[in-house]
């Protein structure tokens, strides 16, 4: 346990003592606040008109037009950036060399494995929690709902923790950064639009891909439903990759 | 302390390392030398746990390097060829990381990087960040992680490459002061260093270990003529004539300096040291004999021979 602590601790301090955590987490904020800004916006024009329409107003809320929205940006924005954050994790060790010393300690890789995923898993959870302001701002002067906004969040922190355990993987496959980050954007570009071509396709291949839509299992969360099978998916998600990441590390102490 | 038997390592067709077999006894320093390529590191990297072996196998003070590899890294100190550290990390903060991967106890961490910090000299850059310092006390930092958990066994891959001539005396003295109490692999391929370091040499040449021994036994391995440098007073005619008669050389070449004294590069038979027979055989025709130095093999001419032998 001391050591998955010393590997984390050492993870966080290079995220949070050079540039990078600032930089990702700055890019992420400038996003979602620009979102943000932009679904606020439109709900207060969507609010002067249903003045004069008392009947809309009912179908009027704050969790469906600004929240629900939001969220599904934000887990757009972290498929974008979240590879920054990963792609070093295993590739930078092994391209300056430093793996060759830390995979003669007498620490698993396992643990090697669990120490950088976790810090990056808590920089995405910085990143998040830094979005608060924006959900305290709209309580000032609305009442969003407390149960959309809690399951909205666990949903992008979950999907952005089978993120993170994607990069792992892609990162602990070589040495070069670059592809590493390059495979984990483009693999999880191609689960968030999966979906597209469901209904062309014949409908037991549809609910297949359906089910493997890494945003099709957010919608639930963003309306405050947090359903077990959203949740298996994005926890298996994760648990593949972490388990793939522990191979990886294997083969390639048995090709190199 | 160390057992390689059959150590065999492919990198596709490629064999980079074919069958090495040998024993360490505690406490031994052993040179490991070859020239670049011959699979130093290979095998250092089979030793440490860090590449399986694709044949073979090797235990490491007293386990198995595939079937109990973390036992085995717990007991050993390593110094890789790139020595790459973090280099955002402070020194303290990057030896206090190791250690606790080590698996040492808070106590120990802090007595044992006290020692460790003056043993190689890095006290002054403690607190400074491992990318602001140079390659020098990089290479240190790199010693003191590896002897940081008190290593059973160390493997050192060239650890003064890249130092100036006094850090280089000092490591040297301090490799030299560790003999005894630990084992220790030494990779190089600065001859020197081994006569200076090691009561025992293994040549590697091109993944094969092609001589295991005491530097000294090595040259007389090898084997070889003996020869002879001498100066002379006398004409270049008469020492051609002395030298001629003598059955126990097989060759000599005769050089004149402007002040008239002869130099001659001689030449003996295999195993024999014709030294006495050649003085006396100046003296005996009148030449005066003023210096005759025997020029011994040096590692760098046995290990050359070695080589090339081998292709």
């Amino acid at each position: 346990m001391s050591k998955f602590l010393a590997l984390y601790r050492r993870e966080l301090a290079y995220y949070f003592q050079s540039p990078v955590a600032y930089t990702v987490v700055a890019v992420f904020l400038l996003f979602c606040g620009y979102s943000f800004y932009n679904l606020l916006g439109y709900f207060n024009l969507l609010s002067i008109q249903v003045m004069q329409n008392p009947l809309q107003a009912r179908n009027l809320s704050i969790t469906a037009s600004v929240l629900a929205p939001l969220f599904s940006n934000m887990s757009t924005i972290l498929l974008l950036i979240l590879p920054l954050l990963t792609m070093r994790l295993f590739a930078e060790e092994r391209r300056s060399g430093s793996a060759e010393l830390l995979f003669t300690y007498p620490v698993s890789d396992a643990s090697v494995i669990a120490g950088k995923f976790v810090a990056a898993v808590t920089v995405l959870a910085v990143m998040l929690a830094m979005t608060g302001p924006y959900v305290a701002l709209l309580a000032l002067f609305a009442a969003p709902e407390p149960g959309p906004v809690i399951s909205g969040y666990l949903g992008v922190w979950l999907m952005g923790v089978s993120f993170v355990a994607m990069g792992t993987f892609f990162s602990a496959l070589g040495e070069s950064q670059l592809v590493a980050g390059a495979m984990t954007f483009g693999c999880g570009l191609l689960l968030l639009v999966i979906g597209w071509i469901a209904p062309f396709v014949s409908p037991g291949v549809a609910a297949v891909l359906d089910e493997l839509s890494i945003i099709r299992h957010l919608e639930g969360f963003g309306r405050g439903v947090v359903d077990t099978n959203d949740l298996v998916f994005y926890a298996n998600l994760t648990a593949l990759f972490l388990f793939l990441s522990a191979r990886a590390l294997d083969s390639v102490r048995w090709r190199s | 302390m160390i057992e390689a038997n059959g150590l065999t390592k492919r990198f596709g067709a490629r064999e980079a390392v074919s069958g090495v077999s040998f024993r360490v006894e505690v406490g031994e320093i052993v040179g490991f030398l070859g020239p670049n390529g011959a699979g130093k590191t290979t095998t250092l990297r089979m030793l440490t746990t860090y590449l399986p072996p694709t044949g073979g196998s090797a235990r490491v003070a007293g386990f198995d390097v595939e079937s109990d590899s973390m036992a085995v890294r717990a007991r050993i100190g390593y110094l890789p060829e790139s020595v790459a550290l973090y280099r955002d990390l402070t020194v303290r903060a990057y030896l206090d990381f190791v250690a606790t991967l080590k698996g040492m106890s808070c106590a120990s961490r802090t007595r044992r990087a006290d020692e460790v910090v003056d043993a190689c000299g890095i006290r002054e850059v403690y607190a400074r960040r491992i990318g602001t310092l140079s390659r020098g006390y990089r290479q240190r930092v790199g010693l003191a992680q590896a002897l940081i958990n008190d290593p059973e066994v160390l493997f050192l891959d060239e650890p003064t490459v890249g130092l100036d001539p006094k850090q280089i005396v000092e490591i040297r003295e301090l490799i030299r002061s560790l003999a005894g109490r630990r084992t220790v692999i030494l990779s190089t391929h600065i001859l020197p260093e081994v006569n200076l370091l090691c009561r025992r040499v293994l040549i590697i040449h091109r993944g094969r270990l092609v001589s295991d021994g005491p530097p000294r036994e090595l040259a007389a391995h090898a084997g070889g003529p003996s020869r002879l440098e001498l100066e002379v007073r006398g004409t270049r005619d008469a020492l051609a004539a002395a030298l001629a008669g003598m059955a126990e050389l097989l060759s000599y070449e005769i050089d004149v300096d402007p002040d008239g004294t002869c130099r001659a590069r001689v030449v003996g038979r295999d195993g024999a040291d014709p030294r006495e027979a050649v003085a006396e055989t100046l003296v005996r025709h009148g030449l005066g004999l003023r210096s005759m130095a025997l020029r011994t093999m040096s590692l760098e001419d046995v290990f050359l021979q070695l080589v090339t032998r081998e292709e």
